[in-house]
C-alpha cells in the first residue's frame, strides 16, 4: 500500500499548493512537483519483502509489483522534468496544477491496476488511468489537433473498455465470482470462456496499443502535447503490459494454450504492421508512435512464455525502453518548443547546429533499435531468450527479422541529422536545465543499464512464473 | 416468469447494435450514444447473471452500479472534449476531423 499512499499524499500536496499559492510562490510549482516525485520514488525504491493482500484480497501485493510501480514513478518524474518548458508557456501557465493532478491520478490508477485482485477493482483502476489521460491528451485547449486527438482517445477507450466489460460479464456468468483467485479455480476453458478471453484482451490491448486495437495510437500521439505523448508511450503502456501478464498468469492459467495462441498472432501483427507503417512516416511523433506499436509487440514476447524469466525480461525491457523512448521524446519536445519543427526533413543538418542533441538522439535511437553495447541490445536479447526457451522459435525468428527492418527506419533519422544537407537547419539553441537533467537521467539508463548486470539480477530475485 | 435467455437476447442485440453504430455513424455524439449502448448491455448482463444464476450474492449488481457510475464520468469527459472541438471548428462531423492523417 506504500506507493499508493505516498502518491495520494503527493497529489493532495500539489492540489493544495495550487489552491493557496499566490503570486511569487507559484514560480516554485515546478521544482516542488519534481522534488515531491523524487521523494516518492526514494520512499518506494526498496520493496517490502512479504506478499500480502488487503480488503478481502481486492488489493494484492507481491514485491515484483513494487518494482514495476517504482519504474513507472521514475518515468513520471522524467516526464514532469520534460514538461517544464511547455508548462511555463502563456496558455498553460495558469493550469500547471491541473496537469500535475491529472498526470499523477493516471499514475495512481495504474498502481491500483497493477495490484488489483478483483475484476471490479481492476476495471475502476483502468478507468482511473484512462479518463484523466483523455483530459491530458486534450490539454492544449486552443489547438484543434489536441481536441481531435482527445476525442479519438476517449471514444476508443470507451469502446474497448465496453468490449472488455462484455468479456468480464461472460466470465462472471460462467464462474460466479469476480475475484482473481476464485475465478482461476473455476475456469475450465469452455467456448464461452474463450470468447470472453478474446473480448477481455481488447481492454488492455487498447492501452498497450497492440495491433487490432492500435488505430487511435498514431492520431492521439501526434495531436497530444509532446510530453503527454511520451507519458502515453512509456508509462501507460508499461503498466498495462505488466498487468496483462499478471492477469493472464493468475486468472487465465487454466487456459494457457488459448491465450498463447491469441498472443502469438497479436505479437506478429503488432511487430510487423508497426514496423511497416513506421517506414513511411514523416512526422516525428507519428514515427515514434508506430515504433512504439512495434516495441509493444516485443514487450509481449516476455508475456507469452509465462515463466519467471519472461517476467524479469519484461520489467527489464520496460525500464530500458523507458530510458530510450523518453530521451527521444524529450529531444523531439525541446526541438518543437524552440523551433516549432516536427518533420523528419526539418532534422536535416541538425548535427551542424546542435551537435549534442543530435548525438543524444542517435544514442537513444540505437538503444531502441537494439545495437550493442547500449541497453536496448541486452533487453531485446533477454526477451528473445525468454520466448525462445519456451519453444516459440518461429516467433523469435520473425521478431529478429523485424529488428532489421526497424534498424532501417531508426537510421533514417540518424541519416537526416548527420548526412542530409540542409539550407535552413534548425538554429542553435540552449535547452533549459530541467530538460538537460531529464536527458542526463535517460542517457545514464541507456548507457549503464545493459552493462550493470546487477539490475537484471535484482529484478530476477522477485519474479515468478506460472 | 421471463426466462434468462430473453434478457440475454436483448443485451446481445444492444451490444452489436452499439458496435455497428460505432463504426458507421459520422457524428461524434451519435458515436458516443453507440458506445453507451455497449456499456448498458453489459450492465444488463451483470444484473441478469446475478439474479438468475447466483441469487445468493450481490457481486454482479455492484459491478453494474460501478459500471454505470464510471461510464457517466467517461461520458462527461467525452462531451467536454466534443464541446471543445465544436468551439474550435463549429462542427462535430467526423469528416471534418482530418487534420491528423498520415
Amino acid at each position: 500500500m506504500r506507493p499508493e499512499l505516498s502518491l495520494i499524499a503527493v497529489i493532495l500536496l500539489l492540489f493544495f499548493f495550487d489552491l493557496f499559492a499566490k503570486g511569487k510562490a507559484r514560480d516554485y510549482f515546478q521544482p516542488l512537483a519534481c522534488v515531491l516525485m523524487a521523494v516518492h520514488v526514494l520512499v518506494n525504491v526498496v520493496p517490502s519483502r512479504e506478499a500480502f493482500s488487503l480488503f478481502g484480497s481486492m488489493y494484492q501485493y507481491v514485491p515484483m509489483m513494487s518494482i514495476v510501480k517504482t519504474v513507472m514513478a521514475i518515468g513520471t518524474l522524467v516526464v514532469i522534468l520534460q514538461a517544464s518548458n511547455w508548462l511555463v508557456g502563456d496558455d498553460t501557465r495558469h493550469k500547471q496544477g491541473e496537469f500535475y493532478v491529472l498526470l499523477l491520478s493516471t499514475l495512481l490508477g495504474m498502481n491500483f491496476m497493477i495490484s488489483a485482485g478483483n475484476f471490479l477493482m481492476f476495471f475502476i483502476a483502468l478507468e482511473l488511468a484512462s479518463v484523466p489521460m483523455a483530459c491530458l491528451v486534450a490539454f492544449d485547449k486552443y489547438k484543434h489537433h489536441s481536441a481531435e486527438a482527445g476525442a479519438k482517445y476517449i471514444l476508443s477507450a470507451l469502446f474497448s473498455s465496453g468490449l472488455m466489460l462484455y468479456g468480464i460479464s461472460m466470465l462472471y456468468g460462467t464462474t460466479g465470482t469476480l475475484y482473481f483467485d476464485d475465478m482461476a479455480a473455476r475456469l475450465s476453458g469452455t467456448p464461452l470462456q474463450v470468447m470472453a478471453l478474446v473480448f477481455f484482451f481488447s481492454g488492455l490491448g487498447f492501452k498497450i496499443s497492440l495491433v487490432p486495437f492500435h488505430l487511435w495510437t498514431a492520431d492521439a500521439y501526434q495531436g497530444a502535447p509532446t510530453t503527454v505523448t511520451g507519458y502515453l508511450s512509456v508509462v501507460s503502456k508499461g503498466a498495462a503490459a505488466f498487468t496483462l501478464m499478471v492477469i493472464l498468469m493468475k486468472v487465465f492459467a487454466p487456459m494457457v494454450a488459448e491465450w498463447q495462441t491469441v498472443l502469438f498472432w497479436l505479437i506478429i501483427a503488432s511487430i510487423t504492421i508497426g514496423n511497416l507503417f513506421a517506414i513511411r512516416q514523416q512526422n516525428m511523433k507519428r514515427f515514434l508512435a508506430f515504433s512504439s506499436i512495434s516495441q509493444a509487440g516485443y514487450v509481449m514476447l516476455g508475456v507469452i512464455g509465462g515463466n519467471a524469466m519472461g517476467m524479469t525480461s519484461l520489467v527489464f525491457y520496460l525500464l530500458v525502453y523507458l530510458a530510450a523512448n523518453l530521451a527521444a521524446f524529450g529531444i523531439v519536445n525541446v526541438i518543437e518548443r524552440n523551433s516549432g519543427k516536427l518533420d523528419m526533413d526539418d532534422y536535416n543538418g541538425l548535427y551542424r547546429t546542435n551537435p549534442k542533441l543530435a548525438f543524444l538522439m542517435t544514442l537513444a535511437l540505437f538503444s531502441l533499435a537494439g545495437i550493442p553495447p547500449f541497453a536496448g541490445f541486452f533487453s531485446k536479447f533477454f526477451i528473445f531468450m525468454a520466448a525462445f526457451s519456451e519453444g516459440f522459435h518461429l516467433l523469435v525468428v520473425i521478431a529478429l527479422l523485424n529488428t532489421i527492418i526497424s534498424l532501417y527506419y531508426y537510421l533514417r533519422v540518424v541519416k537526416a541529422m548527420y548526412i542530409n544537407p540542409s539550407d535552413a537547419p534548425i538554429a542553435t539553441f540552449r535547452s533549459d536545465g530541467y530538460t538537460r537533467l531529464s536527458l542526463v537521467l535517460c542517457m545514464a539508463g541507456v548507457l549503464l543499464l545493459g552493462i550493470a548486470s546487477s539490475v537484471y539480477d535484482g529484478i530476477h530475485l522477485f519474479s515468478f512464473g506460472l | 416468469m421471463i426466462q434468462m435467455e430473453y434478457y440475454l437476447v436483448v443485451s446481445t442485440i444492444m451490444m452489436f447494435a452499439g458496435i455497428y453504430g460505432f463504426f458507421t455513424r459520422r457524428n461524434l455524439l451519435a458515436i458516443l450514444i453507440s458506445v453507451e449502448l455497449i456499456l448498458n448491455s453489459v450492465d444488463i448482463n451483470f444484473a441478469v447473471f446475478n439474479r438468475f444464476l447466483f441469487p445468493g450474492q450481490l457481486e454482479g449488481f455492484f459491478f453494474a452500479l460501478f459500471a454505470i457510475g464510471v461510464s457517466a464520468a467517461e461520458t462527461a469527459v467525452a462531451i467536454a472534449i466534443i464541446i471543445n472541438i465544436y468551439r474550435n471548428i463549429r462542427n462535430i462531423q467526423v469528416k471534418n476531423m482530418n487534420e491528423l492523417n498520415g
